[in-house]
């Protein structure tokens, strides 16, 4: 089959775009394979804009891991801004991989990767475009199989009309196995039509293909039951997990964009999965168990990526970085070898606790000390032993304090509002405590000149953890809080200009809660939003409240079941929720136990120092807690300075 | 008194070097910050030793200028850089070029000439060429002839903060129409003033004086950019450093 690229009609178009640049591709480390010499073709898709997607991790990895094999290729695409969008339409120019600007349609395999449900109407926009069938049952033999992945893939369920698979959990391996199936169907003569490809799909270990899959439901509108509609497919649906993080150095070629991105760093993931236990947190709970990789091995990923990329950054990448066996030593010995070379280091938001200021300042030594951040999640020492993530207020204020006087001048402090069990006051706390870290820092620092921003945004109860069954706060309560607590920072104008306050308002934290929780039903109200016009739903000046508050009214009125039933709701014990089928290894029961936990404000340990509790991940998964120290260091290492 | 960084300045410039590089094929979608970013990294991967200004956030020294516009490509566009330590210019043209991304392609790269004065100074025009796909040339002609008879032709231009109206006729030197595989091509020198008239400001003054407007974007190609000499053709900006260069002996170049 002859594919031909579509760039010579696509390049007039670029002319009459914003930013071109994020269409052309070309970027350092790309890769372009000739396709005919493949059997198996990928499009890989970051459902969001070129400058979210591209730096995305989990793409890049795949795209090296797809590569490499002899006979696969893959090539990335993005969602298109209205603009091109609408040019490509009236011009008939398709979804195109920004690599060698290949129609997606022609591509055996749409991988997309959901890292949030927001993403949801940008598929739907991608296939229309690519000219694919909206609907999995209207493909055949000639369409790609559409597979999505990603955290959100964790509850494919309001997605499972426009997917034909989901993939659940790591994805190095997962994706050679499609591959192979994909291969040996194409070699076989494509036997049995799609319907035989996607069976075979499915007996891979971590793939679901959910029309395999029918959902009934009772009077109430709760599921009554999820029963496979073939034997030769399990009837529960595993994630993959790759151990031995050394073995996969990926990516080791990172992408580099001449259009800017979010990130303009280079990032290299220190360890995979996080067992702090923070009851709000899904990528903790569905990453266990908690795999490093070695000092030796992140020491080499760095210099080949600073090499391979010329980026000035380095991410040390993980769920909670300063919890790595040798991150101390680690911090030091790559402080030494980037000293002089104008490298930095970085650590992202870490947990409140005085070593991530001792970490940071020996990552910082080479260069300028601007900002660090810290999650405290939840405002009061309360609410953050329900949310299992416990620090007292006077180790806050003290480790805060700690970085002005070490010459930090900004302080950033992430914190959520409409956990489960919340009152205005435990908000409140917020401003309290940023109103005593700016006098204590004052003091510290000696300088009127620090400044703490407090970031908040409402939370959703995600699948797969202990909040699984919590009723999400609505957005006028998020909204009132949030309006109470400005009130607060804002009563003494002499501290409240040193605290900065970033939020966002309750109301896409509303359709997220739906998306993330919805049921098969879902899937109409995002279809009916796509066709209203809704995309780029993570995008403020694009999300519509209104449209999506429209859509779930009139398309979930024939359940019996409404926007408040999916988002608000507190769920019973023993309700079958829409994800259950789909296993994160976790115990069902164990997280109720935490739930209740929560409730009554207990706490849990981390399993890494004080023994299993019993989640039941490493047991389902045949998995194990993979930690050092390794007692390696890293060797001398000559730098061009 | 401002905070200073603990330890020693860094390393003071002990050269400037000065280079030519292009803009082609997708790669002409590139804004002048995309380049400036693509540069600074292939700088680090080229292992140039650049010398860093000094203070809190330092900055590898680099002056970039005269960028051609997003969407236009170029065979001229210029940036300085100043080096912490002595590097033969061609053996950093060649590293830097193959660290680049292919279509961003290192020409030229000469010594700051002693006392050659500043290069910015000598980019005060350009020599463009417009391709017009699917424009008549005898039209084209005629538009241009209407275009240099004018006096005055001002053209709105929209920037940052609204729009702006600009004469496109002071700016115009020149402009010649030629046909190439069937394809009407503009060749125009354009002075570079404040604001600069780029090739769509050009465009907008020909569909003002005679009403042409292409059935397909124009493509712009930069293919010179320098000062302008008596004749009214653009020279060779760099000329001056490489004249002061083989006057002057000077040391050798270290490897």
């Amino acid at each position: 089959m002859t594919v031909e690229s579509l760039y010579p009609r696509l390049e007039p178009l670029l002319a009459q775009v914003a930013k071109p640049i994020q269409y052309v591709g070309g970027e350092l480390n790309a890769q372009i394979k000739p396709w005919d010499d493949v059997a198996v073709h990928w499009a890989l898709m970051y459902p969001d804009a070129y400058e979210v997607g591209l730096p995305n991790q989990g793409l890049m990895i795949l795209y090296e891991v797809l590569n490499e094999r002899p006979d696969a290729l893959a090539e990335r695409t993005y969602a298109v801004w209205p603009d091109l969008a609408g040019l490509m339409r009236e011009h008939g120019v398709g979804q195109f991989t920004v690599d060698a600007h290949r129609p997606v349609r022609d591509f055996d395999l749409l991988g997309v990767s959901f890292a949030t449900e927001l993403g949801y109407t940008n598929l739907l926009e991608a296939l229309d475009l690519a000219g694919v069938p909206l609907h999995a049952v209207d493909r055949d033999e000639s369409h790609p199989v559409v597979v999505a992945g990603g955290h959100a893939a964790f509850n494919p369920e309001p997605v499972s009309d426009f997917v034909d698979c989901a993939v659940l959990g790591d994805g190095e391996q997962v994706v050679g196995d499609i591959t192979d199936v994909v291969a040996a169907w194409k070699e076989q003569g494509r036997p049995g039509g799609r319907v035989e490809l996607l069976a075979r799909l499915a007996r891979v270990e971590g793939v679901y293909v959910p029309r395999f899959y029918a959902v009934t439901y009772g009077a109430d509108g709760t599921i009554a039951e999820v029963l496979r509609t073939r034997d030769d497919v399990p009837p529960r649906v595993g994630k993959r997990t790759v151990m031995d993080l050394d073995e996969w150095p990926y990516p080791k070629q990172p992408l580099v964009p001449l259009a800017e991105s979010v990130h303009e760093r280079m990032s290299v993931e220190i360890f995979r999965g996080c067992t702090r236990g923070c009851r709000f947190c899904q990528a903790g709970m569905i990453t266990r168990p908690v795999r490093e990789r070695t000092i030796t091995g992140i020491g080499s990923m760095v210099d080949a990526g600073l090499k391979a990329t010329g980026y000035e950054e380095v991410g040390l990448l993980s769920l909670s970085s300063a919890d790595h066996s040798e991150i101390g030593q680690l911090a030091k010995e790559l402080a030494d070898r980037y000293e002089g070379t104008n490298t930095g280091l970085s650590l992202p938001s870490t947990r409140v606790d005085a070593f991530n200021v001792t970490l940071a300042n020996e990552l910082s030594r080479n260069g300028r000390r601007s900002g660090l951040t810290f999650a405290p999640e939840g405002g009061s020492e309360r609410i953050r032993r329900v949310i299992n993530k416990t620090v007292s207020k006077e180790d806050l204020v003290r480790t805060v304090t700690t970085a002005y006087a070490n010459g930090w001048r900004q302080v950033k402090l992430y914190f959520m509002c409409g956990l489960p069990t919340e009152t205005d006051e435990d908000v409140l706390e917020i401003a309290e405590l940023a109103v005593e870290v700016i006098r204590a820092g004052r003091e510290a620092s000696g300088s009127k000149d620090i400044r703490c921003t407090v970031s908040i945004g409402g939370f959703v109860p995600k699948p797969h953890t202990p909040f699984q069954w919590a009723a999400q706060a609505s957005a006028e309560t998020i909204d009132h809080r949030l309006k109470v607590l400005r009130e607060a920072i804002n009563a003494d104008r002499r501290i409240g200009r040193s605290i900065g306050l970033r939020y966002h308002d309750g109301k896409p934290g509303v359709i997220e809660g739906l998306l993330s929780r919805g049921d098969r039903r879902v899937g109409r109200v995002i279809e009916r939003v796509w066709r209203d016009g809704g995309h780029f739903d993570g995008w403020s000046e694009h999300f519509s409240y209104q449209r999506w508050t429209t859509a779930a009214a009139e398309e979930l009125a024939p359940f019996g079941v409404d926007l408040d039933w999916y988002t608000t709701r507190e769920r019973t014990e023993h309700e079958i929720l829409p994800w259950d089928h789909l296993d994160s290894g976790l115990d069902k029961e164990w997280l109720w136990d935490d739930w209740q936990d929560a409730i009554s404000e207990d706490e849990v340990g981390d399993c890494r120092w004080t023994g299993c509790y019993d989640c039941g991940v490493c047991p389902t998964m045949g998995t194990e807690i993979q930690i050092g120290p390794t007692g390696r260091s890293l060797l001398p290492l000559t730098v061009v300075r | 008194m401002a905070r200073q960084p603990d330890g020693p300045p860094p390393p003071p410039t002990v050269q400037k070097l000065r280079l030519r590089y292009t803009k082609r094929g997708p790669l002409r979608f590139a804004s002048h910050r995309d380049l400036a970013r693509a540069l600074e990294r292939a700088l680090r991967r080229a292992q140039v030793p650049m010398a860093f200004s000094a203070g809190f956030s330092p900055h590898p020294k680099i002056s970039y200028m005269g960028a051609a516009p997003t969407g236009a490509a170029s065979e001229a566009e210029y940036f300085e850089i100043g080096l912490s330590e002595r590097r033969d210019p061609e053996q950093v043209r060649v590293a830097l070029d193959a660290s680049l991304p292919p279509g961003i392609d290192v020409l030229e790269c000469v010594e700051a000439g002693e006392g050659a004065g500043s290069l910015a100074d000598r980019l005060d025009a350009t020599r463009w060429r417009i391709d017009l796909p699917g424009v008549d040339a005898d039209e084209l002609a005629r538009a241009v002839q209407a275009l240099l008879a004018a006096e005055t032709v001002p053209v709105t231009k929209r920037t940052k903060n609204g729009t702006k109206d600009v004469d496109a006729r002071a700016a115009v030197v020149s402009a010649a129409v030629a046909v190439e595989a069937g394809c009407a091509i503009l060749h125009v020198v354009v002075r570079q003033l404040t604001p600069t008239v780029r090739p769509d400001d050009v465009m907008a003054a020909l569909a003002a004086v005679a009403d042409l407007r292409p059935p397909l974007p124009a493509r712009a190609v930069r293919e010179a950019q320098g000062r302008l000499d008596d004749s009214g053709d653009v020279a060779d900006p760099l000329g001056p450093d490489r004249d002061a260069s083989s006057r002057c002996q000077g040391e050798p170049a270290q490897v």
